[in-house]
């Protein structure tokens, strides 16, 4: 178990390369750059700015201090200053190597464009954001797929079933860009319920969460139907059911366990896929968080934030594919990771 | 259990041999007659064929052409529509502000463009995704999954390992990251180059071709993994080892007996993503990087009309449902294309 996981990290780093690489390569080919775009700056200044960041330096030369900047930790003294170029992620202070001693990792460098923040402190400030909205939209998804499988699993090709399975292929048809638009007219013109876009309490989180939510939880209704459908036709339950257990017993207690492993598990890259796929969402109600910010960094060449969002989400994706593995393995013994 | 009678003659194979099939019913009839069992499907179906018409026959049955502004109408909404919406409040009312105009069927975007005609050419970029779009990632993905299954070894750990970092990458920033590198770099090339040729191709197509690319792009893995799963499989087949024995090579192996034997799972599993390429389309026509203006995609009609949800909750909400029956018709067509041609199902009606 241990060396799967080390292994599985090392793979991860050569993954991230990969990515970093391949997006570092298209962000460049795209012509224009950060500073062509802007009026009434005068040549000698974009081109002082271009040198202030090194985008003179042959690619492979910014290639490597980027990620060099990123992997490579420091150990500072009292002596760090927090600056624009020197903005690290991960602190942890190290008391025992001297006062203000602290490990450092994870520099993503300056933004281009929001030329008085750091990509960290875009993370920081939006990243909660997303997480936010995206937790918020996976308990949704949740606490509507699940009962909905569970209910057509055990109706099994009754109305009920049809009822269920029907609501689901519905989830699936309407997008964010459908749900949205209706959400805002009804909850929030029509009715005047729900604020129609904003952020900062729960009513403004209610409509977001429930438009990105909701066509992922037709994919965990149909996934809970699936699985109980085929637990329920295992040795154990009819044993279960022949020495006389209620009903009730065998589906909450012996079905439902082993039913949810799947569910279980897609939880992992679902969340990675609902924090990472907010960015419609986030235009649709005004949410401030990262995927606003990204669009824009595109079109503006904003390298830095490019760069850092692609790569963040990217560990986001990687680490939760890992835990379906680990997951899987720890709640059923019968797969062994190798 | 009236087809499937009896195993195979052919030990470890799951193709049944012709002659075991009972008469008058062969395997494409009777997932046929289940397929239009299914009523569900059938209204799919019913639903994509009225579709294709209305995008066929754009130029006959919409009122307007769909760039014809009228600057006097911009905003302007027939009766039916204020009442529908009642937060519309018709001119003249007490607080009324919508401008009444009956000749727009389903009222006018903010440049006086009739909705109605522009929802019917929409058609056109929504069902020409749903067609070709998939054809660039089932060529990539056929070509991927079929090497690394067909040659296993390195070939196939090299490729599958390709594609495990491809599914690393954030689909949706991945594809803006390919849409704003193929529109920026055919903008002003040198003329003749390779660049302005697709950009030009491009620009003919509205926008649609690197809408293509991109989806391709970032969707061929899952495709890749079918493929080489359903290729493992039949690999091992006796069939494939006659063909070996009698001097085939391999490519008349790959495509002239693979092909054909594991085309079925392919054609429900591409049918089944058909709305995420619809709905990637209208994502990117949203953001602004999916079809070009003045050709009129659903996706940018919402993403317009979502400015002024408050106050002309038509203009979004009309592409809106358009494009949610046409991903509803194919999801329900897909479903039941993949009951109907499931072997475990075959009898059970």
């Amino acid at each position: 178990m241990v060396r799967f996981i080390v292994r599985r990290f090392l793979w991860m780093f050569l993954v991230l390369f990969v990515v970093s690489a391949i997006t570092f390569v298209l962000l460049r080919a795209v012509p224009g750059g950060p500073f062509n775009s802007e009026r009434g700056v005068p040549a000698p200044v974009q081109r002082s700015l271009t040198a202030k960041f090194g985008l003179d330096q042959p690619l492979i030369n910014q290639y490597l201090k980027y990620v060099g900047d990123i992997l490579v930790p420091r150990i500072t003294d009292s002596t760090f200053k927090r600056t624009l170029t020197e903005d690290y992620l991960i602190n942890i202070d190290l008391p025992f190597l001297g006062e203000e001693a602290a490990f450092r990792w994870m520099n993503f460098g300056p933004s281009l464009r929001v030329r008085s923040r750091t990509v960290n402190q875009l993370f920081l400030e939006n990243l909660p954001v997303s997480i936010q909205l995206g937790s918020a939209a996976l308990i949704v998804s949740l606490a509507i797929g699940v009962p909905l499988g569970i209910v057509a699993a055990l109706k099994r090709n009754t109305r009920y079933d049809y009822a269920s399975m029907g609501v689901a292929i519905i989830g699936v048809s309407i997008p964010i860009i459908i749900m949205a638009p209706l959400l805002q007219y009804f909850f929030g013109v029509q009715w005047g319920t729900l604020p129609v876009s904003g952020w900062g309490t729960l009513a403004h989180m209610i409509m977001p969460a429930f438009a990105l939510g909701f066509a992922q939880s037709a994919i965990m209704a149909r996934l809970t139907r699936a699985s109980l459908l085929q637990v329920l036709g295992e040795d154990y339950i009819r044993t279960a059911r022949a020495k006389g257990l209620s009903e009730q017993k065998v589906v909450l207690v012996h079905a439902l366990k082993n039913a949810l492993i799947p569910v279980v598990t897609i939880i992992g890259p679902l969340f990675a896929a609902l924090v990472t796929g907010t960015f419609v969402t986030e235009t649709f109600f005004s949410v401030p968080g990262m995927g606003r910010y990204f669009v824009t960094s595109v079109t503006n060449r904003d390298f830095t934030v490019v760069m850092g969002t692609i790569l963040l989400y990217a560990v986001f994706l990687v680490l939760a594919n890992l835990f379906v593995d680990v997951v899987y393995a720890w709640l059923d013994p019968r797969i062994r990771l190798s | 259990m009236a087809t499937l009678s009896q195993p195979s003659k052919l030990p470890g194979s799951g193709v049944t041999s012709l002659s075991e099939r009972p008469k008058g019913e062969s395997l494409w009839a009777n997932s046929l007659r289940r397929l239009v069992r299914n009523r569900l499907a059938v209204i799919g179906f019913v639903i994509i064929i009225l579709m294709i018409l209305v995008a066929i026959f754009a130029d006959q049955i919409a009122p307007r052409g769909f760039a014809e502004a009228n600057f006097k109408s911009g905003d302007s909404a027939p009766t039916w529509v204020t009442r529908v919406f009642p937060s519309m409040i018709p001119e003249g009312q007490e607080g009324g502000y919508v401008i009444i105009d009956e000749s727009y069927t389903l009222g006018a975007d903010a440049l006086g463009r009739d909705l109605l005609s522009r929802i019917i050419y929409g058609s056109r970029v929504s069902l020409t995704v749903a067609f070709i779009g998939p054809l660039f990632a089932i060529a990539i993905g056929l070509f991927v999954g079929m090497a690394a299954g067909y040659f296993g070894g390195v070939v196939d750990n090299v490729l599958m390992r390709a594609v495990d970092i491809m599914y690393a990458f954030p689909t949706l920033l991945f594809i803006i990251l390919l849409m704003t590198f193929f529109r920026f770099s055919t903008v002003a090339p040198e003329p003749g180059s390779l660049a302005a040729t697709l950009g030009q191709f491009d620009k003919n197509s509205g926008g649609m071709l690197f809408i293509f690319v991109g989806i391709g792009l970032t969707s061929w893995m899952q495709m890749a993994r079918l493929v080489r799963g359903q290729v493992l499989a039949a690999r091992e087949q006796e069939y494939i080892l006659a063909s070996r024995s009698i001097g085939s090579k391999t490519p008349r192996i790959l495509w002239g007996h693979i092909l054909p034997n594991i085309l079925g799972p392919l054609i429900v599993a591409e049918t089944l993503t058909i709305p995420t390429y619809i709905s990637y389309e209208a994502f990117l026509s949203f953001i602004g990087l999916g079809v070009q203006q003045p050709t009129p995609s659903w996706g940018s009609m919402i993403s317009e009309g979502a400015n002024a949800i408050r106050s002309y909750p038509n203009q979004a909400l009309f592409p809106a449902l358009a494009l949610f029956l046409v991903m509803f018709a194919f999801n329900f067509l897909g479903d039941g294309l993949r009951d109907a041609l499931d072997p475990r199902m075959r009898g059970k009606d």
